[in-house]
């Protein structure tokens, strides 16, 4: 194992890790404050229980053999064959651990959409079993089984994570419902500073999730990172004019909506596109984005905080977009090229393919554990528990407390709702 | 006798109100942050193109409480510094107050004012 490869990679797999809570403060300054500690434990268990699942099986099940077509086995289940000696020195391990990483915030992309009213218990199993069933599968397929195969190119995740993700926000919302009062009585973002600051701790760990997907320090890694700059920037510049010019003003909102979507957008290119072209990608997925989050007013699904109109819409546009700037000549690799790099539509249907193949599967075996679980422990919390807020009823804690309430304690907290408050 | 003053006010009044009060003799004022339905425009935030109207404004009460004849005076220097003359300036209102008590030291009345 190359000593640099094996650095960055490392480094690569923490920034990726401190993702998903950088994502946990994006979705939870967007959410109403009675709920923000709902969503951060929504984040946070994925984090608990995704790693042990990982390890356990579902690196195995996602990955190896690397030839299966549908799905992996068991040969590197428990790390089995998984030596740090040897020819391998180690480097399939780091390959584990920091697919982990993505593994660990696939399934909590999912959680901004179903915000705000749904159980607890219910997530609790939802996210652990979506990864086993519907992540490490597409995962499989996307890299090294019948789709990558057939030519689809997805660099570092944006049909197997993003648009996969997406579309199981969608299916997730379908089952659960709309929050009541939705969407006449909307409730803003609780604290705009959190989302920031969530921002651009994606957009840090965003640099290992793309850049770290080269598996090397090679110069597929720096013209990855440079995308992941370029892209993240110029969507977020585009969804701020938009918005100056449709709606009146710069929002902060709209330049964080804009860099995450952007960084989607790239995702799936980030080493297969170079030049001008993240600037391209970044402002198509910022234009786009910033009128696709519309759609759910329109069609009636509440999606609470847009993960299917800035993750789903932006990883697909992102994908497809390889189909149009892949340049395997400046990366010196055998992929197809795209179509303004003479490679005509045999690329671009091979994303669309490999696409539509995941958000048909992914929609359908996500509705179906949806309705499973809406069928026995129950989806959605009681409407006294979704009107007072989620953190109290659901974990026993508050997100933040003033003197009066503190003083007031006792009596602060409705009877049916009190719940044992440790200090 | 002694009168208490209350007034609603725009939150960024609140120092001038303070210092008139301060310059015009009176030792001690209460402020609260409050939410009003009454009075001035809504304001309007905008999220992701999501417009929300926010019709109950943050707005500042004050309470001074003191001495019967002080009490005009004082509710014009509260008026006059609170004043922007547009909509949303918030009221005034004076009471009576029927007993004050210093909790410290057990002094009422007019003697507990000062």
């Amino acid at each position: 194992m190359d000593t640099g490869d094996a650095a960055w990679v490392l480094v690569s797999a923490a920034l990726v890790l401190f993702m998903t809570p950088g994502l946990a403060f994006f979705y939870g300054g967007m959410d109403r404050s009675r709920n923000v500690l709902n969503m951060l434990m929504m984040n946070f268990w994925c984090l608990l229980t995704i790693p042990v699942l990982w390890v356990v099986v579902g690196f195995s099940l996602a990955q190896a053999p690397f030839e299966n077509d549908l799905i992996g086995g068991f040969d590197n289940a428990f790390l089995r064959n998984m030596p740090i000696t040897g020819e391998d020195g180690g480097f399939s391990l780091l390959v584990m651990v920091f697919l982990g990483m993505f593994a660990v915030i696939t399934p909590a992309l999912i959680s901004g959409a179903v915000a705000g009213r749904m159980r607890f218990g219910a997530w609790a199993i939802f996210a652990p079993v979506w990864m086993l069933l519907v992540f490490a599968p597409v995962f499989k397929w996307v890299y090294g089984g019948w789709l990558g195969q057939r030519g689809s190119l997805d660099f570092a995740g944006g049909t197997a994570i993003h648009v996969n993700a997406g579309i199981a926000a969608l299916a997730c919302v379908l089952v659960l419902g709309k929050r009541r009062g939705w969407p006449s009585a909307g409730s803003p973002p609780h604290s705009m500073p959190l989302v920031m600051l969530g921002t651009g701790i994606l957009w840090l760990g965003w640099f290992g999730f793309n850049a770290g997907s080269a598996l090397a320090a090679n110069g597929t890694a720096v013209q990855a990172f440079i995308n992941t700059f370029v892209a993240g920037a110029a969507a977020g510049l585009a969804w701020a004019l938009v918005e100056r010019v449709r709606d009146g003003h710069f929002t902060n909102l709209g330049a964080a909506s804009g860099i995450v979507a952007g960084l989607v957008a790239i995702t799936p290119g980030a080493g297969y596109v170079s030049g001008m072209a993240p600037i391209l990608i970044g402002l198509a997925a910022g234009v786009i984005c910033c009128y696709a989050v519309r759609l759910k007013h329109r069609a009636g699904y509440d999606d609470a905080l847009d993960v299917v109109g800035v993750h789903f819409v932006g990883g697909l546009v992102g994908s497809l977009a390889v189909g149009l700037f892949s340049d395997p000549q400046f990366f010196g690799t055998e992929n197809m090229e795209g179509l303004f790099f003479g490679g005509g539509l045999e690329l671009l249907f091979e994303q669309a393919l490999a696409n539509g193949v995941t958000i048909i599967y992914s929609f359908v075996v996500t509705g179906l554990l949806m309705l499973a679980l809406k069928a026995t422990i129950g989806v959605r919390v009681p409407d006294d528990v979704e009107q007072a807020g989620l953190d109290l009823p659901e974990h026993a804690e508050q997100a933040y407390h003033d003197d009066l309430s503190a003083g007031l304690r006792e009596t602060g907290v409705p009877s049916e709702l009190r719940a044992e408050v440790r200090t | 006798m002694i009168k208490l003053l209350t007034a609603v006010i725009r939150p960024h009044q609140l120092d001038a109100v303070r210092d008139a009060l301060v310059e015009a003799g009176v030792h001690g004022m209460t402020a609260t942050e409050v939410r009003g339905l009454a009075d001035g425009p809504d304001h309007t935030e905008m999220y992701r193109g999501a417009e929300y109207t926010v019709d109950a404004a943050h707005q500042i009460r004050i309470e001074v409480v003191v001495d019967l004849f002080e009490a005009e005076r004082l509710a014009e220097v509260i008026v006059a510094a609170a004043r922007t003359g547009k909509a949303g300036d918030g009221k005034l209102w004076i009471t009576d107050v029927e007993r004050v008590v210093r909790i410290r030291t057990g002094e009422r009345g007019v003697d507990a004012l000062h």
